[in-house]
């Protein structure tokens, strides 16, 4: 005799959260998580830059300036690396047929600090000294471009993030205040904000760089970069979350929150902020790319990272010259990394934009 | 001594010539555990005079011109702004009509009702605490309610974890701005009831307020009847309820639809509200009222005590 069956023996359906509905959109948008997955790859690889990158930057080749790029080619089921040979002239150079050697994994190379903390030596690839494997060339001191362009996309990704992150944390805070208090402490932000952003941001940006002194350490033009370029970011960002708040601060919730007693800070903190994250999500993913191409700008015009460090904005400094553009165009291989990066960037910012849109389906 | 102790209070929304009177010499006590109901028609001064309470409206625009606020003996329009951040939640609760928009969206519930507990007893700001509150307000299977959204709950429940909330600080008095007006019938009887079981439980004050007349039967001690920004009278429930002495409260009473009887119209009271700032001179009452003499237009009739705990702002209560 067969047992009756149960109604339902379905799992009750748990709800999902806001975080989660918004991951469910976001899936079916392929453009986006492509983009989320580019960038994913690019800070890996700046986070573990010195492993990846087979030199130093800092690492000169005296008899190879302006070398062109070298790629392992495979050769019996290995790949293999050529040796070149200058010619006489101008920076001219041949591959020596049948002079190859192996490329190595997990080889011995120059010494790094792994995050910045473990000493190390062991690279991904690698070749030996003879057999030089420059991927992307060198350029006028003989460094390569790879490695350098690898480093240097520690500086330049980190100074988005960075700079988004101080940038929209003040505006957030400054918009929150000055939108929840409304009057005259409004009035006041409202017009150092307009002050702020009437002003040309390229020609604020190299007067408050005059401001500070012009010898500095690497670290402290870096600190100094994302301060300039968040004190130009922060305005826009204030302006849009006080206009947000302005509604957010006649919602009942609000007014809950005061009757149990909770101060105005922890309210526009905890009840009027949060609310605006979805906005501020997509508006900070759509803004990253402005932070790296300020670096890229400031760099470009000599008063952003210096020599010998590695900047995608100083190492196209050095591919400014016409003629180094048409005779060693890898020069301009970071102009590349920038266009993918900023690409992909404003990929997951339209993806988030959508997802986070409720209406959309 | 009374909980609270409200002693002719006078409230302008603006200053100077632009004052307008929000509202005008309100005076009322509520008793510890004592329910005490406001009715009074939409823009009366009802949810004005309970917010300031706990001195929640924002001054300016408000200006507090006179009376006082005794809450516990002490006058909540002179007190620093931590003191208030204390007395909020500490010693008076609020829930509101639309309970939907007082819980915020963004946070799970659980985690809202503990931010009440976190300002008031930090000692007592766990999951146990919650779910014994959410238990107590009468939320099936709390120990998985506390990880839903408020979108997530119906109106009823919604309201309910609003309740949680106010009674998360164990005031001394709940003061309740139409609880009901956004939920169905049924569910609006079951928070009531929920509201009455609460208060003899914990021994609480209520404040309600309403412009439902049998909510006012069911649930009041005593009921203060505003119109235009002042209490025109003030009697305990059931007394107001069987014999209304002051012709607005009668005009009120019946306004009410009634089951029997051979009416087919509701019967309404002549005319509009005056606006805030356009009252009339003399008994604001008066352009509608019925039994309006000449010299009610020329001065504003005194609350005056008619009878033991019956106080009428008309000199013609008499008249039938």
């Amino acid at each position: 005799m067969e047992t009756a069956t149960p109604i339902s023996t379905a799992e009750p359906k748990l709800a999902l959260s806001p975080w989660q509905l918004f991951w469910q959109r976001l899936k079916r948008r392929k453009i986006a998580l492509f983009g989320g997955a580019v960038l994913i790859f690019l800070y890996l690889v700046a986070i573990f830059a010195g492993f990846i990158s087979p030199y130093d930057y800092q690492r000169l080749d005296r008899d190879r300036f302006f070398h062109p790029p070298i790629w392992p080619k495979l050769e019996h089921f290995h790949f293999v690396v050529p040796r070149y040979e200058q010619l006489p002239g101008d920076f001219v150079y041949r591959a020596v047929s049948g002079d190859t050697q192996p490329l190595h994994f997990f080889v011995r190379g120059d010494k790094y600090k792994l995050l910045g903390l473990i000493p190390a030596s062991i690279h991904l690839f690698g070749s030996d000294g003879n057999h030089p494997l420059y991927l992307f060339g060198t350029d006028q001191f003989g460094r390569d471009v790879f490695s350098r362009l690898i480093y240097g996309s520690q500086i330049s990704l980190s100074i988005g993030v960075i700079g988004i992150l101080l940038s929209f944390s003040f505006g957030m805070i400054i918009g929150g205040v000055s939108g929840y208090f409304a009057g005259a402490t409004d009035t006041v932000i409202m017009r150092v904000c307009e002050l702020i952003m009437s002003i040309p941001a390229l020609y604020l940006i190299i007067s408050l760089r005059a401001t500070f002194p012009p010898s500095m350490t690497s670290a402290q033009i870096y600190a100094m970069i994302i301060i300039i370029l968040s004190f130009i970011g922060w305005a826009s960002m204030a302006r849009v979350i006080r206009g947000m708040t302005l509604s957010l601060r006649e919602q009942q919730f609000v007014l809950a929150a005061r009757t149990l007693g909770q101060s105005h800070l922890k309210i526009i903190v905890r009840h009027i902020l949060p609310n605006t994250f979805s906005y501020v999500i997509v508006a900070a993913t759509l803004n990253v790319p402005y932070y790296i191409l300020g670096e890229v700008v400031l760099s470009f015009l000599g008063v952003g990272i210096q020599e010998p460090s590695a900047s995608w904005g100083l190492m196209l400094n050095a591919a400014q010259n016409t003629e180094y553009m048409k005779n060693y165009p890898w020069l301009l291989a970071p102009g590349a990394a920038i266009f993918v990066t900023v690409l992909a960037f404003n990929f997951l910012g339209d993806g988030l934009r959508d997802a986070a849109d409720t209406k959309s389906l | 001594m009374n909980l609270l102790e409200i002693k002719n209070l006078k409230m302008d929304f603006g200053k100077g010539a632009n004052a307008l009177r929000a509202i005008d010499d309100i005076s009322f006590t509520i008793g510890a555990g004592e329910t005490v109901c406001l009715v009074g028609e939409s823009g009366c001064g009802k949810t004005v005079t309970a917010l300031s309470i706990a001195h929640l409206v924002a001054t300016p625009p408000a200006n507090y011109v006179g009376g006082e606020i005794l809450l516990n003996g002490q006058d909540t329009l002179k007190m620093s702004a931590r003191e208030l951040q204390n007395i909020r939640g500490g010693v008076v609760s609020y829930v509101f009509q639309d309970p939907g928009a007082s819980l915020n969206p963004v946070f799970r519930i659980g985690n809202q009702i503990k931010e009440s507990l976190k300002l008031h007893r930090p000692e007592k700001a766990d999951d146990a605490e919650v779910i014994r509150l959410l238990k107590l307000v009468g939320i099936p299977a709390p120990e998985s309610r506390i990880r839903n959204y408020s979108f997530e709950m119906s109106g009823g429940m919604q309201q309910r974890v609003m309740i949680a909330m106010a009674l998360a600080s164990e005031p001394k008095l709940l003061v309740a701005d139409e609880p009901t007006t956004a939920l169905d019938v049924t569910i609006q009887a079951q928070i009531l009831d929920l509201l009455r079981d609460l208060k003899q439980r914990l021994g609480m004050a209520i404040l309600l307020i309403t412009h439902n007349l049998g909510i006012v039967g069911d649930m009041a001690d005593r009921v203060a009847v505003m119109y235009a920004g002042q209490i025109v009278e003030l009697a305990p429930a059931r007394e107001l309820l069987r014999r209304p002495l002051h012709p607005y409260t009668k005009a009120l009473m019946n306004s009410v639809p009634k089951l029997r009887g051979d009416t087919n119209r509701l019967s309404a009271i002549p005319g509009n509200v005056p606006r805030i700032g356009n009252f009339p001179p003399g008994c604001r009452f008066a352009p509608r009222c019925p039994i309006a003499k000449p010299e009610c237009s020329e001065k504003i009739p005194e609350l005056l005590e008619v009878e033991p705990g019956r106080f009428v702002r008309c000199p013609f209560w008499k008249t039938e």
